[in-house]
């Protein structure tokens, strides 16, 4: 596959949220608006690149029988950095997304993309399919926020086009929900093409 | 190849893997505990600056026991003091901040976390005619309870159990108050 191929499809064909629908937690939990999706977007992108890379290094000379836990300890190791990171640099960003990046831990994407690729992959090509897919996550889920934004608050990246409120509904968990769905269906339509 | 997997190798391969985490964590910890710290102190002074009038040197955090819950509060001298209360409110545990001047009045209160209903109870952050109306009140005069329950406090429309919940959130704190005016 060539190098372009490996960062596309990441976008496209295995789209994490639209078309592989991991990663769920974050997605419906901090798309409220679209700067915390892209926020949480990036924050996932950045252990998911480091994690890759890392695992690709190492898994020649991991037994087999213990590649789970190894893969666990080296991404919960990033997932820690990032968190102490953030709260030195950019506390007010790790206050609104707080216990979530904890949880990119257990985020399917990251032990998924480093069991289906970096394991079996060169270096660089891992490091290129978690640009890709982080870049596919971090767009998915800044279109969920936009959407749920502009109807919940009418406002867009924080900047309000009415007064007043929104659709509440749009703030909150169902509409997470909702928006996700039907910007699943219009995706995998508009894919199919 | 990956190496055989005997319980040699996976020992040593997991030990190795831990310890280089663990140095890699202990390194960027050292590195990022100091800025850390100041992002806090930063975060809790800009907090105390809202609540109370402008003042000058590092508010000294202490705590009190009162009425079986415990407080924690910060006295700065000669201005007054920032006490944290916490109440339970709709949709969990509703923590404001509260200053009050050594004056005996309220000056200014600010929600330090919440998980009221966003739009209705979360408005207890944005909706200044509710914050504003705590702002100078004497809670020795008029009663820090909403309407419905007898008090002077305007609740936010549609939110009457948040209002109460951040209506008597400021009152602890003004118990707190006068336990440590009572104490000196």
């Amino acid at each position: 596959m060539s190098k372009f191929g490996i960062i596309t499809k990441g976008l496209l064909k295995e789209n994490p949220t639209f078309v592989l629908v991991l990663g769920m937690c974050p997605t419906l939990a901090t798309t409220t608006s679209a700067m915390n999706g892209l926020e949480m977007g990036l924050a996932t992108m950045f252990v998911l690149i480091l994690s890759n890379i890392v695992i690709s290094l190492i898994s020649p000379v991991v037994p087999d029988k213990v590649h789970i836990p190894v893969y666990i300890v080296v991404i919960a190791t990033f997932v820690t950095v990032l968190q102490l990171l953030m709260q030195a640099f950019v506390p007010q960003v790790y206050e609104t997304l707080g216990l979530f990046i904890p949880l990119i831990v257990v985020n399917c994407i990251v032990l998924g993309r480093a069991e289906a690729f970096a394991s079996k992959n060169s270096v660089g090509d891992s490091a290129l399919d978690g640009i890709g897919i982080g870049i596919g996550f971090t767009l998915s889920l800044t279109v969920i926020g936009i959407v749920r934004e502009i109807l919940g608050s009418g406002a867009i990246f924080g900047w309000k086009f009415i007064t007043g409120d929104g659709i509440l509904a749009f703030v909150m968990a169902p509409g997470a929900f909702i928006v996700l769905g039907y910007l699943m269906v219009l995706f995998n339509k508009l894919a199919k093409r | 190849m990956a190496a055989k997997s005997n319980l040699k190798n996976m020992a040593l391969s997991l030990t190795l893997v831990c310890l280089v985490c663990s140095a890699v964590l202990g390194c960027i910890y050292a590195v990022t505990s100091e800025p850390i710290r100041e992002a806090q102190q930063a975060k809790t002074n800009a907090s105390i600056a809202r609540v109370l009038p402008a003042f000058e040197g590092q508010p000294v955090m202490e705590s009190i026991n009162v009425d079986g819950l415990d407080y924690t509060y910060y006295n700065v001298p000669g201005t007054g003091y920032a006490v944290i209360s916490t109440v339970g409110g709709f949709g969990g545990p509703l923590t404001l901040m509260v200053g009050i001047g050594n004056d005996g009045l309220v000056c200014n209160t600010v929600v330090l976390s919440h998980s009221e209903t966003p739009g209705l109870g979360a408005k207890c952050q944005t909706e200044s005619s509710f914050i504003d109306q705590f702002k100078g009140w004497d809670p020795a005069a008029r009663k820090l309870a909403v309407r419905k329950d007898g008090g002077e406090v305007d609740a936010i429309t549609a939110s009457t159990i948040t209002s109460r919940a951040y209506s008597a959130a400021v009152a602890n704190a003004y118990n707190v108050y006068l336990k440590l005016r009572g104490d000196e």
